[in-house]
């Protein structure tokens, strides 16, 4: 069984329709790239994955470990071991990192059948995890991504991944506004985390990433649609060509 | 006939008018003609003054008319029901190392009140006994600062003041230990209560002050409470009022604060109890480099209705207010918040800071907010803001896909909208009280 199974998904946001039938099948230990223009509905995807509720499943299904991923409420979803890296990860003043992450790992961990760690356990744990990512393990003092740098909020959502341990991640645009070493520093964490019972979606503009995350598959996404399925060379093709061709390809531009 | 339509026709006051008159001389004799002569020029301009009307600007939002016409029973000397510790342990804050004094119906109750190894020449009793027994403190501090002439609570509170508690702290005296005052309601009556409150601090002393006012019972209590607090040259006082009483006891508690030059005064009012409930602060500022800061958060839930006004009168150059007041509106609960700050024309070098940021969470609950500022001086940094609005649904969204519940991810949203106002507590045990009181309201 697949782990995650989009079948024929269409979803829109108000009256616009933006995925049109989006067929993807990931399995475990697989690392899937999507890519495509910007407004082609990438992120949209990603969102709906997660459970926005400002987004309507008009048509379609979606399949996670055989179970409806559609039905479930975000927080079940994530305990379920799904995560969602945010492109632009939501700031909150006063929610303290480090209690935030113990009560989110105490839940996941609780669903697992498993007892919370104890503050020590927690703490070697955060440390062990922060340095993954190279962040600097002060941030458990600090409030949810109050303050951070647009690199700092990003390694952060890769560090919650890390610390979460998911079974499917989507990482929505992670490298986007992010400096080599950055970039770097996230990829590294990612790689270090792939394992034959996690998969991974990742969401990106450009293929630079993909530099550093080596992708099994690359799918690109046009209009609401993936209208290209290939292995890592696709990407480079885009790179290259850019995506005009493609759109000329499905005859959206004439 | 006649009589049925005076009946109908009382208004409030005479009521209060008539108590005063049936218990004067008796209950009300005081210890001394000072205090007997101020009980009467108090009931006078009570007389004059009158409740507030339904046009009264300070008012507008606090339908306190509606509520002073039920007939509450007006009893300077309500009876005191015997209480045990294990009843009182079910009050207390955990942690908290305290003096503790212990006020019944508004009565000071010594057997429950553990008020021993006391710094030397530091008084912490009640204040009918601080009358008798301190008789020079109590004339000196008595209503001296307080402005009863334009205020009519204040009036009727200083007519009615029987008892409450008294704390002096002498001359450079540092008070360890905080003390935690408890003001229990426990009556099966309708009781009208007016406990009256005198804090000292002398110059350069320094004290910790926290109240918590309860309930125990469901009959219908108001209480017009009043505390006055002074602070000499170079004391400092910190200040928290919390209210956790039921849904049946609605009451006005005005503190007023006057300070001596570079005095440094803290109140947080914290209400997250009650029916209806008015919070007056108001400080006075007597000499230059003076600094208060009024931190209040509120809760509400139900129907209640929680009205906070605050009052700074910067008389004096030099002197520093900052206040920042937060609340949380839920059900059909209400808020209001109303800051005034007064900069006198010779108040120059002024600094006042005001912000009251609101957060309702529902349709039904309503908050009122009004700064309102008079700076009469050009020399002044003063600053004010304020803000209604919902619960950041992007920041719930986000810890929900983390695996929180969505009353879990809530109530860390509405604690960390809390934070940096409960941050500012300085006694921590109450600090971490309240922090975990606010996450319990929310299921967290």
């Amino acid at each position: 069984m697949a782990l995650l199974e989009i079948r024929n998904l269409h979803a829109r946001v108000e009256e616009k329709e933006i995925l049109k039938g989006v067929n993807l099948t990931v399995n475990a230990g697989e690392v899937h790239a999507i890519m495509g223009p910007n407004g082609s509905g990438k992120s949209t995807l990603a969102s709906v994955l997660a459970g926005r509720e400002d987004y309507e499943v008009t048509e379609g299904e979606v399949l996670y470990d055989g179970k409806n991923l559609l039905e479930m409420e975000p927080d079940e979803r994530a305990r379920e071991g799904v995560f969602l890296a945010f492109q632009y990860p939501v700031e909150l003043p006063g929610v303290n990192m480090a209690t935030f992450l113990r009560e989110a790992l105490k839940a996941i961990r609780e669903h697992r059948g498993l007892p919370p760690l104890s503050p020590a356990e927690f703490m070697k744990l955060l440390k062990e995890k922060a340095a993954l990512v190279g962040l600097d393990p002060s941030l458990k003092q600090r409030s949810v991504n109050e303050g951070f740098s647009g690199g700092e909020k990003k390694r952060s959502e890769i560090f919650q991944l890390a610390m979460l341990e998911p079974r499917l991640a989507i990482l929505d645009e992670t490298d986007s506004g992010l400096d080599i070493d950055a970039l770097r520093a996230v990829a590294d964490g990612v790689n270090k985390l792939r394992s034959p019972d996690r998969a991974f979606v990742i969401i990106t503009h450009y293929q630079r990433l993909l530099n550093y995350i080596v992708p099994d598959y690359v799918h690109v996404m046009v209009d609401g649609r993936i209208v290209r399925s290939g292995d890592k060379s696709l990407a480079l093709e885009l790179e290259e060509k850019g995506y005009d061709w493609i759109k000329e390809e499905v005859g959206l531009v004439a | 006939m006649t009589t049925t339509l005076t009946a109908t026709t009382t208004r409030p006051e005479d009521r209060f008018l008539h108590a005063f008159e049936a218990y004067a001389g008796e209950v009300l004799n005081g210890t001394s003609e000072h205090l007997a002569t101020l009980r009467r020029k108090a009931i006078e301009r009570f007389g004059v003054l009158g409740f507030p009307g339904r046009k009264s600007e300070a008012w507008k939002y606090t339908p306190i008319a509606k509520v002073l016409q039920h007939p509450y029973r007006i009893d300077p000397m309500p009876t005191v029901p015997a209480l045990t510790e294990q009843t009182l342990a079910g009050y207390a804050i955990p942690e908290l190392d305290a003096y503790r004094v212990v006020l019944v119906n508004g009565r000071f109750v010594p057997e429950l009140s553990t008020t021993s190894d006391l710094p030397e020449g530091v008084v912490l009793t009640g204040l009918e006994a601080a009358a008798r027994r301190h008789a020079d403190l109590f004339e000196k501090y008595f209503a001296h600062y307080l402005d009863f002439e334009n205020e009519p609570f204040l009036a009727l509170n200083t007519a009615f003041a029987r008892d409450g508690f008294f704390l002096y702290v002498p001359e450079g005296t540092v008070l360890e230990r905080p003390v935690h005052v408890l003001h229990l309601i426990d009556t099966d009556e309708e009781l009208f209560l007016q406990p009256r409150n005198v804090v000292v601090a002398a110059p350069g002393a320094s004290l910790k002050l926290v109240t918590s006012g309860h309930s125990r019972t469901a009959q219908r209590t108001f209480t017009n409470g009043v505390t006055e607090v002074f602070a000499g040259q170079g004391a400092e006082v910190h200040q928290y009022d919390l209210r956790l009483e039921g849904e049946a006891a609605s009451g006005i508690f005005s503190t007023q604060a006057y300070l001596e030059g570079g005095a440094c005064y803290t109140n947080g009012t914290l209400t997250l109890g009650g029916a209806l409930v008015r919070n007056n602060v108001s400080v006075r500022f007597d000499d230059q480099e003076g600094e208060a800061h009024l931190y209040g958060f509120f809760l509400g839930r139900g129907s209640m209705h929680i009205d906070n006004h605050t009052m700074i009168d910067h008389a004096v150059p030099n002197c520093v207010s900052n206040e920042l007041y937060k609340g949380i509106l839920d059900d059909e609960a209400t808020g209001v918040f109303n800051g005034k700050v007064l900069v006198r024309p010779h108040a120059q070098q002024t600094n006042a800071y005001q912000s009251n940021k609101s957060i309702v969470l529902t349709r039904e609950a309503r908050m009122y907010s009004k700064p309102e500022l008079e700076i009469y001086a050009d020399d002044v940094r003063c600053t004010h803001g304020a803000a209604i609005g919902q619960l950041d649904e992007d920041g719930i969204f986000y810890l929900r896909t983390r695996g929180l519940t969505l009353q879990k991810a809530r109530a860390m949203m509405l604690l960390a909208f809390a934070r940096d106002v409960l941050d500012q507590i300085t006694v921590e045990p109450l600090r971490a009280y309240l922090d975990e009181l606010v996450a319990g309201r929310f299921g967290a």
